[in-house]
Order: C-alpha cells, then structure tokens, then sequence
C-alpha cells in the first residue's frame, strides 16, 4: 500500500511538472517572445484556461503528501520553511498578475504585472529546482526526523548544508532552462503568428541548452549522491522512465525541425515525466534523504500513514483522479485550436 | 506560551481571517448566480442574465484573491504545525486532500468557462457551468468544514502504538454530525454575505438612480436570499450551540461568561468578562433562557468556568465572549433587516424607501463581521485544544521553525494582503462604477482573433 501511494505521489508531482510548468515556462519566455500588448494578451489567453487548474495538481499532490506520508511532509515543509514562503509569495503574486492584468487599460498598471508574471514565473522554476535538488542531494535530519535548513551555508553540498549550494543552483538553472524550453513549445502549439515564430525559435535554443545541460546535471547528481545511479540499475521501472524522457527530447528535436508543434509539445511533456519518475523510481523508497547517513532517511515506510488509513483512501482517490483527468480533457478540448487573445473588457 | 507559538498562531489566524473574507463572498454568489441563470432560463429575455454576468465578474475578481490566499493555508498545516500533521495527518489529510481532488479540480476547470465562455457556450452550457462553480465551492466549504469539524469534536479515529491518530471509521469522520451542522451553519452564513453586498450594491443603484432596472433585480433577489438565509443562520446557530453545550461544555461556559455552575442559567446579553476576578462585570440576563437553549428545558444545570480545570479553559476567554456576542448581536440585527426590507418589498414600496435604501447600502459589511467572528468563537472556543481533549495546541507547532523566521513571514503577509486588500478594493470599485452591462457584440464575452 506505501509503494502504491510513492507512486501516485511521484505521480502527481510529476504531472503537476509537465502541465503547470508550461504555464510557469510562459511565464519565463514571455518577456522575449512578446513584445506588444496584443502579444502580451496572447500568451495570458494561451494559458488562462489551463494554469489556475494546473496549480491544483501542486496542492493535490500536496495532499496525497498528507494523507500517505505525514511524517514526510510535517518534517519537509517545515525544515524548508523560509523557502516555502518565497515560493507561495511567488505563487501569490503570480496568480494575481495573470488575474489583474488585463482589468485596467494602461500602459504602466500592465507593465508592472508584467514584470511580475515574468519574475515570479522564473523565480518559481528555479525554486522547484532547486528543491528537487535538495531532495537528491539531501537534507540534515535529526534523530527525530525534523530539520531547519539556511538559505545556504557554503555552498559545499557537504554538511553542514543549506537550502543554495552549486548543486541545488545547477538543478534550478536545469529546471528554468527546462521549464522555459517546455513554455516556449507550448507557446509554439497554441498560438500564431509572431509570437508563435519567436517561441519556435526561443524552444530551439532552449531545448540545446536542456540537452547540454542533462548530462551535467546527471554527473553531477551522482556526485552529491552516490546511490541514486545503483538505485536506478536495479529497477526496471526507472530504466524505463528514463528511455521515456530520451526518446521525449529526441521527440522534441524531430518534430520542431518538422514544424510538428503539438508533437513538439508531447515530446516535451515526455521528457519531464520522464526524469522525475526516473528520479522517483531511482530514490524509492527514500523520501527524503538524511546527509547524515542513511538510517536517518525519511522513507515510504518509515514516513508513511497506517495501512487501514491509506485503504480508504485509495478509493475515493481511484474516484476522484479520474475525474480531474475528465475534466483536463473538458477544458483542452473546449479550447482547442490556436489561442485567441481576448477582447479589450472581457471576461471580469 | 513561548514566542514562536503565539506568532505560528498569530500567522494562521490572520491568513485565515483574511482569506475567509473571500469565499463567503463567492460561496453565497456562486448559490444566486445559479438561481439567477436558472430564471433566465425559465423567463427568456436578457434582463437576468445581464445582472448574472455582472456578478460574475465580481465572484471572479474575489475568487482571484480567495484562491492565491487559499494556497498559503494548505501549506501552513506543513509549515507552521508540523507536529500536528506528523500526529494527525492520517486522518485530517484525507479530507484536506478529498478537497483538492473533487472540489478544486471542479471550481478551475469551469470558473474559465462561466467567466469567459458566455458567448463559446449554448445558454444551458453556461448555466451548467455555473452549476458546476457552485458544486465546487460548496463540496471544497464541506470538506474544510469536516476538517475542521475533527478538530472540534474528533471522532472515527484511533490512537496507534506509536501516539499517532488513525483513521478507523471513514463514514463517522466525513459525515460527522458536528460537520453537517456546522456545514449548514457556515453556508447560510455565506449566503446572508453574498444577498447583503447584491442587495447594497442594488440600494446604491437605486439611490443613485443608475442601472434600475437590473437594480430592481439585485434588491429583490438580495433581500429575499438575505432573509431566507438569516432565518437558516439562526435555526442551523441553535443546532450548532446544542452541540458545543453538549460536548465542548467548557466553551460555551466562556462565550457565556458564566463562571459559575448552576441550574436555571440564565442568558447573558451584555457584560464584559472580568477573567480574573472570575464574574461577569455590568450584566444583563435574561433569567432561565440559558437553561432552555442549551437543553431544552428551563431547569436544565449549566456548567460554568468552575466545573473546570483552569488549564483547560479557552486561553482568550474576553475574545471568545465577545466574538460571540458580535456574532449574536449581528445575526439579529441583519434578520431584522432582512426582513423589513421584504416586508417594503409586498408592499411595494422598497425602491422608493430611501431610509431602507440606505440602510441596506450601509449594511453590508455586517455580515463579514458576524461571520468572521463567528469563525473566531469556533475556534477560540477549541483552544487549548487543536483536537479537542486529543491534542493541545502547545504540542502541535514546528519544532525547528523559531519565532524571528515566523515574525518575518508574518511581517511578509501583512505587507503583501494590504497591497492585495487596496488592489481588490480598486477593481471591486471599478466594476460597480461600471455597473452591469448587456452582451454587446463588439464587448464582454466577445472573441475576436487578433491575427485576422
């Protein structure tokens, strides 16, 4: 029953990755993608029915969190308390931008939400890198299982650890690359004319940079953490999930030098599927790894809820997740074709 | 209390304050939404659609601000009460979680199409729409409310070896008589928000002589919900207090001010609470009427403070008495308003009652108030319990987080909701001043590709 639900959270988290990072990436790219105010509505139009419910996966994989590992998320969320902050002012001021924006007609009021789309955006990418690489690299935990990590220390990823050291900034500068390469080919897919001919071109240069930076971040992750790469040889599922993510970014590649956007798209949300779950599948069945040893590791089972508990969840869950999926699809299908920025006063 | 727990506190009461100012709004405005798409569908014509559109516009805008201030409470669980969720997170996770996965999803896949897609959906498809927002907002109400019920009166649960709570009964646990009652209570309540500010907005209207006819529509439909749901807030009020006499004796002795046990209480409606003289200082009581609400019958005994331990009294008792008393005192006051209004309404007179007018433009952040103190008597009537009799509050903050990293973060919030508060109060004022507009061709709910 713990392995089901690492998986279902690994799961989420990743969706989460794939589809609110297009909208995070839109939010990277498009100070360079779009340079009028039409251009502007046009990118907000692209991802205005979809970020709001994309954000949902963060607090739904959250709760999945809760329910299963309680002891892992009482322990995570409160050692990385500062950093939790930032991220939720980020999120706070982020949906506030896309929301207020379009209300008032005038050049500075859209200027100023601008710049805070786009900054709170990049800022969050880097954050989720960051942790992600925080994750992999680990965290002190004490005997008890809690932690209170700095901001950094110096910058060693060696004890004592902060929250920044070149590991976790390489990670998120891996994850703003990559989560501004998928906004961009998401951009390419839902919008046209200029904007869609600049987000080609932003996705290519990105996209070299992904794949350049890949095998860095890969060495370097073995580095900060030994286990992971013989975690991995053993387990079939992260095997496969990493041939996913190649055969995502060979996707990718392929169908942006064929002008195929939406298989571009695909490919891209392949590619992040792909390496978290290879992350997940490697790491398993630790959650949060202990810089102190291993026995001080969180893992699925020393972090996880009761059995009887997570029973009954599994099936309002196995209720529940279908129908978010209906009404993901719903929304898509409402909304396919090329965006179409919206009037001048519509909507509230 | 050391430092760090009063400011974790101090944090998660002013974030939830102030994010509940929100969804009261949007909760009571997405139930007449609903019935005012359903008689436009049922009378043809335009003119209920129109002021439908135009509280759309304004359930966005809150629900903009409700969610980006919803997100920080889910994490706060985490952040601020790590003890308390490694102890109880197997049992009020799974609420917490039901709530993203079959409200939230709900409430943002169609809160896009009912704010934008007027003109891309069939007049059926956009009152579905709306209907689904409802469904949303009202099940993710629920299951907050379960949460919270837990919280006041745990049960379906059991203690494991290692001091953790299990969930053992998952029926008993969501549909927990104190959830369903509280529930009820706490909707209504959201009601009498959304029908007082359609109504004020309506009353300014009036009075300044613009928009009468949607107007018309607004003070009608506002009064009629405001005093069907104040009604409700008073029966569902009484249920509720039955249940705190009954199983939270020791909070309804503190928003009573009673000190002392007795037969024949008495109900207190003035006074002020002098805690450590132990008496209630200038008061005014109705003699038995205690006795009688609390159980039912005029000679029913009610425990005071006395009965008992100092330690496990309400640690505020002042704020809880008078967070009562307010919510009371504002509940009566708004029922009487409601009603008046509707009885000027038969007689045909409300749109030309100036007195009524203004009284219903003034009076719409009365029910803010009562239903932010309301919240307030519930939980300060918890405390010192985060589980009542289960769990103290004391033991449940995070251990590594220390009080200067919780000052910082609350400093940061309250800078943050201020410059959020005048943002919303600005475009809030831009939309009434524009007032409801008809479906124009070239404007609102309008799409035209821009690279034509």
């Amino acid at each position: 029953m713990l392995e089901t639900w690492y998986v279902i959270a690994a799961l989420m988290f990743a969706i989460y990755v794939a589809l609110d990072g297009f909208d995070l990436g839109a939010g990277i790219v498009s100070p360079f993608v779009a340079r009028s105010d039409p251009e502007r509505r046009q990118v907000l139009a692209a991802i205005g029915p979809y970020w709001d419910g994309n954000e949902v996966w963060l607090l739904a994989a959250g709760g999945a969190l809760f329910v299963a590992f309680p002891r892992v998320l009482a322990s995570g969320i409160s050692g990385f308390y500062f950093a939790i902050f930032l991220l939720l002012w980020c999120l706070l001021g982020r949906g506030i931008a896309i929301e207020f924006r379009s209300h008032v007609v005038e050049p500075l009021w859209r200027a100023a939400w601008d710049f805070v789309f786009a900054a709170a955006s990049t800022l969050l990418a880097v954050f989720f890198g960051a942790a992600f690489g925080n994750l992999m690299r680990g965290v002190s935990l004490d005997r008890d299982g809690w932690f209170a990590l700095p901001l950094f220390t110096d910058w060693s990823a060696r004890d004592p650890v902060g929250i920044l050291d070149w590991y976790t900034v390489l990670t998120g500068v891996f994850a703003l690359l990559a989560l501004g390469a998928h906004g961009a080919t998401f951009l390419a897919w839902k919008t046209d004319g200029p904007v869609h001919d600049r987000s080609r071109r932003a996705a290519r240069r990105l996209w070299i940079a992904v794949a350049v930076l890949w095998p860095v971040v890969t060495a370097a992750s073995h580095v900060v953490n030994s286990s992971l790469f013989p975690g991995m040889g053993r387990r079939w599922l992260a095997i496969a999930a990493a041939l996913f993510a190649i055969a995502g970014i060979v996707a990718v590649f392929v169908r942006l030098a064929r002008g195929g956007d939406f298989g571009a798209f695909l490919g891209s949300c392949a590619f992040l599927l792909g390496i978290i779950g290879a992350s997940a599948a490697s790491y398993f069945p630790v959650m949060l790894r202990a810089t102190g040893g291993d026995a001080l590791s969180l893992t699925a089972y020393t972090g996880g809820g009761d059995e009887a508990g997570l029973r009954i969840a599994l099936r309002w869950f196995l209720v529940g997740a279908p129908l978010a999926l209906i009404y993901l699809g719903v929304v898509i299908w409402l909304h396919r074709g090329k965006a179409v920025a919206a009037a001048e006063g519509e909507g509230y | 209390m050391d430092d760090a727990l009063v400011f974790h506190r101090l944090q998660f009461a002013f974030t939830i304050v102030y994010h509940y100012l929100f969804p009261q709004l949007t909760m009571g405005l997405a139930l007449l939404i609903v019935i005012m798409k359903a008689l436009g569908l049922r009378q043809g014509g335009e003119r209920w659609n129109d002021a439908a559109r135009f509280w759309i516009r304004i359930f966005g805008i809150n629900f903009a601000v409700g969610v980006v201030t919803g997100i920080p409470m889910e994490f706060q669980f985490g952040t601020n009460w790590a003890k308390f969720s490694r102890h109880a997170g197997s049992v009020i996770g799974q609420t917490l979680a039901m709530e993203g996965l079959f409200a939230f999803f709900l409430e943002s896949s169609f809160l896009f199409l009912l704010v934008w897609g007027e003109r891309r959906l069939s007049k059926i498809g956009h009152f579905l729409a709306a209907v689904a927002l409802f469904l949303g907002s009202w099940l993710s109400g629920y299951f907050i409310i379960a949460t919270n019920a837990f919280m006041q009166y745990p049960v379906g649960h059991a203690v494991a070896a290692d001091g953790t709570l299990r969930l053992v009964d998952f029926w008993a646990f969501v549909l927990s008589p104190w959830a369903i009652v509280q529930y009820a209570h706490n909707m209504v309540a959201a009601v009498v928000t959304g029908a007082f500010v359609m109504a004020a907005v309506g009353a300014y209207y009036t009075l300044t002589r613009r928009h009468l006819p949607t107007a018309g529509l607004f003070l009608r439909l506002g009064v009629t919900a405001a005093l069907v749901a104040s009604v409700l807030v008073t029966v569902t009020g009484d249920r509720q207090a039955k249940l705190v006499a009954r199983h939270q004796p020791v909070a309804l002795a503190a928003m009573e001010g009673r000190f002392e046990s007795g037969a024949h209480a008495g109900l207190n409606v003035i006074g002020q609470p002098n805690v450590s003289a132990r008496r209630l200082d200038n008061p005014v009581v109705i003699p038995w009427v205690l006795s009688f609400l609390a159980f039912g019958t005029f000679q029913a005994p009610v425990q005071g403070l006395d009965a008992f331990p100092r330690d496990d009294w309400p640690d505020n008792i002042e704020l809880l008495y008078y967070s009562f008393h307010i919510m009371a005192g504002l509940g009566t006051i708004l029922t009487a308003i409601a009603f008046v209004a509707v009885l000027l309404w038969w007689a045909g007179r409300l749109e030309r009652s100036r007195p009524m007018l203004w009284i219903l433009m003034l009076a719409f952040p009365l029910p803010y108030i009562a239903n932010t103190v309301g919240w307030m008597t519930a939980e300060l009537g918890r405390q010192p319990w985060l589980i009542f009799g289960v769990f103290r509050t004391a033991q449940g903050a995070s251990p590594t987080v220390h009080a200067g990293t919780v000052l910082f973060t609350l400093i940061g919030f309250c800078g943050l909701y201020l410059a959020l508060g005048i943002l919303f109060l600005f475009l809030i004022g831009r939309e009434i001043a524009h007032g409801p507009a008809p479906l124009s061709p070239a404007g609102r709910g309008h799409v035209e590709p821009v690279h034509a």
